[in-house]
């Protein structure tokens, strides 16, 4: 049909991109690094898609966040949960090894993202597998230095599926702005004033109060009823819904 | 390429010609949108139809619902690729509305409007001819929040997001003027069948 004149770039290429490397980070969550023969900057926040082919040419299609910050070292990270009965999660998390070959193409996306320029406060909220576009802008903001107040409001079930917890942890003792904020929808957290249950609004009342000013940018990842109940208890909080985005994994 | 070691799920059978590439079927519906869910009572509900910037038609929820109500049963494709068959719709065909605002064809491109701010664009020959609707109800329910309700545009030969939720208008535009997916990422047109999932595919 028609093409849009004003935007003649060329079509984000597929590439066979090689593990280099997979890192198991909670019983459930692994990491897959990738080497793209065609290294490209994305902004933190976009995503991937990955493309698996099988022998008679049947393929599967599905989206994943980059968890790694721009600029890094030409490596994607990815990081993928296993869905029992999902047909991408579990080859990745039993089939693939490192030195495979996958299809991918990147960088995806142009609205679940955050420039230096964009400013802040930010309040990111996350439900177990959703930090990953989230811990992109938390390491990008890391790597060039921001002081943007950033409070992370991060849902797991237990102490030990919280993805990255080692290098959140440290971010937050640094000092730098940046705070994290567990809640365990299972179990009990190894810090006081952390929480046990899921997220309402009273909880993004006292998320907000550990800002020093409101935030400018919000942004929610993760299942989608878990970003329903975040993004209603946000606004009634007291948040304006067009400062809110929202990136939803599917089911 | 093959990937090594990967074999895909099973076939759907019968119903794999139906199934555009990259696509897998999925038996729930899932949600994919920009923000928060907007809650949009049908007493504030109105629909409007502009030719630019002039509204030449309104329409109220009461009004609006006394259009010829049309069913369809389509199969709709998310660019998340995910593929569900068989869903089924109720609503006004655009072919009605036009009709019934005394409009045929002031130029060949529209762009949807919604009440959470997004937009989207389709040409007209995408519209009419009974390929697409402002639905009300899916699965005989009036359509949930979640899903765009109380109203969402229908494209099924689009992919989904072309299928604006929470829809209050449509818009005759000189040129095809891309709409908020379209200006960060996806494609103009959006084709599933030649999966044209982000800028120019
Ligand atoms: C923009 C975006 C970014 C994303 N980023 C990430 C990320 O960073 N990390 C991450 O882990 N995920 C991410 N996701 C989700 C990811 O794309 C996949 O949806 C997810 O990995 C599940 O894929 P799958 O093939 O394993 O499961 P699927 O096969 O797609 O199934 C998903 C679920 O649906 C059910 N299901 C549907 N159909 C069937 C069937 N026929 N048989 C059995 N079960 C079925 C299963 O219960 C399963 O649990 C992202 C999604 C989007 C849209």
């Amino acid at each position: 049909m028609t093409d849009a004149s004003a935007t003649r770039k060329a079509s984000v290429p597929w590439q066979n991109a090689r593990i280099v490397r997979i890192v198991r980070q909670t019983s459930r969550i692994k990491s897959f690094f990738f080497a793209p023969p065609h290294p490209f900057q994305h902004l933190a926040g976009q995503h991937v898609d990955l493309r698996l082919t099988a022998p008679d040419g049947y393929s599967a299609v599905r989206s994943y966040s980059i968890a790694s910050a721009p600029g890094s070292s030409g490596e994607i990270e990815l990081a993928v949960e296993r869905l029992d009965d999902g047909e991408v999660s579990p080859f990745l998390h039993e089939v693939a090894e490192v030195g495979d070959e996958i299809e991918l193409r990147g960088p995806l996306g142009g609205h679940f993202i955050w420039t230096a320029a964009d400013g802040g406060p930010l309040l990111l909220i996350g439900g177990g597998s959703g930090l990953v576009p989230l811990m992109a802008m938390i390491r990008y903001r890391r790597s060039i230095g921001s002081d943007v107040p950033t409070l992370l409001l991060l849902s797991s079930r237990t102490w030990e599926d919280v993805l990255y917890r080692d290098e959140l942890l440290e971010l937050d003792s640094s000092g730098d702005g940046f705070s994290l904020m567990l809640t365990l929808t299972r179990g009990v957290s190894a810090r006081s004033g952390d929480y046990s249950r899921r997220i309402d609004a009273a909880m993004i009342e006292e998320a907000l109060a550990r800002l020093p000013v409101a935030p400018r940018h919000v942004f929610i990842c993760g299942s989608n009823p878990f970003v329903n109940t975040a993004a209603d208890a946000s606004l009634a909080a007291g948040l304006a819904a067009p400062i809110i985005r929202t990136e939803r994994y599917g089911t | 390429m093959a990937t090594r070691g990967f074999t895909g799920r099973g076939r759907s059978g019968s119903e794999a010609e139906r199934i555009p590439p990259g696509q897998h079927l999925v038996e729930d519906f899932p949600v994919l949108s920009a923000g928060p869910t907007p809650r949009i009572y049908p007493e504030k509900w109105s629909f409007t139809l502009k030719i630019g910037p002039k509204p030449v038609k309104m329409w109220s929820w009461a009004e609006f619902n006394a259009l010829p109500q049309t069913k369809a049963t389509r199969d709709i494709h998310c660019v998340t690729a995910w593929s569900k068959l068989n869903t089924s719709w109720e609503g006004v065909l655009i072919d009605d509305l036009l009709a019934e605002a005394g409009v045929e064809a002031p130029t060949p491109y529209l762009l949807a409007h919604s009440y959470d701010g997004y937009s989207t664009n389709v040409p007209l020959a995408d519209l009419t001819g009974g390929r697409a609707m402002i639905a009300l109800r899916y699965e005989g329910k009036p359509l949930e929040p979640d899903h765009g309700g109380p109203a969402r545009l229908l494209v099924p030969h689009l992919y989904f997001w072309k299928s604006a939720k929470w829809i209050n208008g449509l818009q005759f535009t000189e040129r095809d003027e891309p709409g908020f997916w379209e200006l960060r990422g996806y494609h103009i047109y959006g084709d599933p069948w030649r999966e044209q999932r982000y800028t120019n595919d």
